[in-house]
Formats: structure tokens, C-alpha cells, sequence
């Protein structure tokens, strides 16, 4: 069997080209919400591969870090949102 | 054995997932199928590649290894933070792509405008509305 380190590090790669197909829909994108959308999405892939980035050298900081990323990223998400929308802060 | 087995086919349900959230995003035509696919797909990619990180964590703490505790208690904490914080991100952005005029591919009538309910042939837009406020005053 493959070791865990070389795996999660493959899985890492594989996470990265997902977040490249996302990159794409930001470069494109015609309307400003498609470009929410794919900075969400990438903003969710990049949790998920700090958390396999942990894994694969067995240090925990680096999932501290992915859930403190989580919360900002949200936070940003909901302020560019609103102000899509158009309101008053 | 069986237990790699478990986290290999975790980890390729959670890639494949992922790998469909990208495709998703690049083929469909529509904000809001774009959103369903970039938000839902990844949110349960997540969930087994996250949960594979935590049934290592919690094999390892079942073979006394302290290390392993810490990492499954905060992988299920960054866990709970995606399934927490993504389904109300991509309802604050459907929310204000739809507040802010972004009609879907191929739509005729869009039964979610407040104000096709009452005349449904004509369409009030913020600054026509501003400007009846401002009349009636």
C-alpha cells in the first residue's frame, strides 16, 4: 500500500485542479455573482485541502488554520454579498 | 486492511465530488444552477474528505497516540465550520444575485419578484420605485 503522506499529498493536487476549473468561472464569468460563486467555491476547496495538507505532514496548525479561514472567508462572502445586494450597512 | 480500503474509497467519493463542482461550474449556464452545483457539491466532498482526516485521527487515539485525538477533535471542528458557514453563504449569494436583477437562463416569468405578483406584465425597478416613494411624498 501507498503511504498516507504520498496519498493525501495526491489528494491535495487533485483538490488544486478543482480550484483551477473555479478560477476559470472567476476569469470568465459574465455577471458579477458568478464570480461570488467561484471565489466561494475555491474559498471551500482550499479549507479542504489545508485540511489533507495536515494530514499529509501530521501538523495539526495547519487545520487550525483552515478553521480560522473558514469563519473569515464566510464573513467576506456575506459583506460582498450585501453589498451586491445593495443595501446599507 | 479493510480500514485503508474505508479511507481510500472516502477519499475518492470527496475528489470525485470536488472534481464535479468544478465541471458543474464550467457547464452551466445560470448563476443559480452554478451555485448548486459549486456549493452543494463541495460541501459533500468535504464531509468525506474531512471525515477520513477524522477516522485516521480516531484510529490512531484508539491505538494511544495523543497526536491522534487533537487531530480528529479539530478536524470535526473545521467540519462543523464548512457545514456551518457554506449553505448560508450560497443563500446570501443567491439572495443578492436575484435582489440585484440577475434573471435565470431561459426564464420567462420569475415567480420569486415580489412585485410580478401583483401585475405580473410589469416589472418595478429600484430607481422607478425611488421615484413613485419620492412622487407620493
Amino acid at each position: 500500500m501507498i503511504d498516507l503522506m504520498t496519498t493525501y499529498l495526491v489528494v491535495v493536487v487533485a483538490l488544486a485542479l478543482c480550484s483551477i476549473m473555479a478560477l476559470i468561472r472567476i476569469i470568465l464569468g459574465p455577471t458579477a455573482p458568478d464570480r461570488v460563486v467561484g471565489v466561494d467555491t475555491v474559498n471551500t476547496i482550499v479549507i479542504v485541502a489545508m485540511v489533507a495538507f495536515g494530514m499529509a505532514f501530521k501538523e495539526v496548525i495547519y487545520i487550525d488554520v483552515a478553521i480560522v479561514y473558514a469563519f473569515l472567508s464566510f464573513i467576506s462572502t456575506l459583506f460582498i454579498a450585501k453589498y451586491l445586494e445593495g443595501g446599507e450597512f | 486492511m479493510i480500514f485503508d480500503i474505508i479511507i481510500y474509497v472516502f477519499l475518492g467519493i470527496g475528489i470525485f465530488f470536488n472534481l464535479l463542482a468544478g465541471v458543474g461550474l464550467l457547464r452551466f449556464p445560470d448563476v443559480y444552477t452554478r451555485l448548486h452545483a459549486g456549493t452543494k457539491c463541495t460541501t459533500f466532498g468535504s464531509i468525506f474528505i474531512v471525515g477520513s482526516v477524522i477516522l485516521i485521527g480516531l484510529k490512531w487515539w484508539w491505538e494511544n497516540d495523543a497526536n491522534g485525538s487533537v487531530l480528529a477533535l479539530h478536524s470535526i471542528f473545521a467540519l462543523i465550520a464548512i457545514l456551518l458557514t457554506n449553505p448560508v453563504g450560497a443563500h446570501a449569494i443567491a439572495r443578492a444575485a436575484h435582489r440585484s436583477g440577475v434573471k435565470p437562463a431561459m426564464a420567462v416569468v420569475d415567480h420569486l419578484d415580489e412585485s410580478s405578483q401583483l401585475k405580473p406584465m410589469k416589472r418595478k425597478t429600484k430607481s422607478k420605485k425611488k421615484a413613485e416613494e419620492k412622487e407620493d411624498e
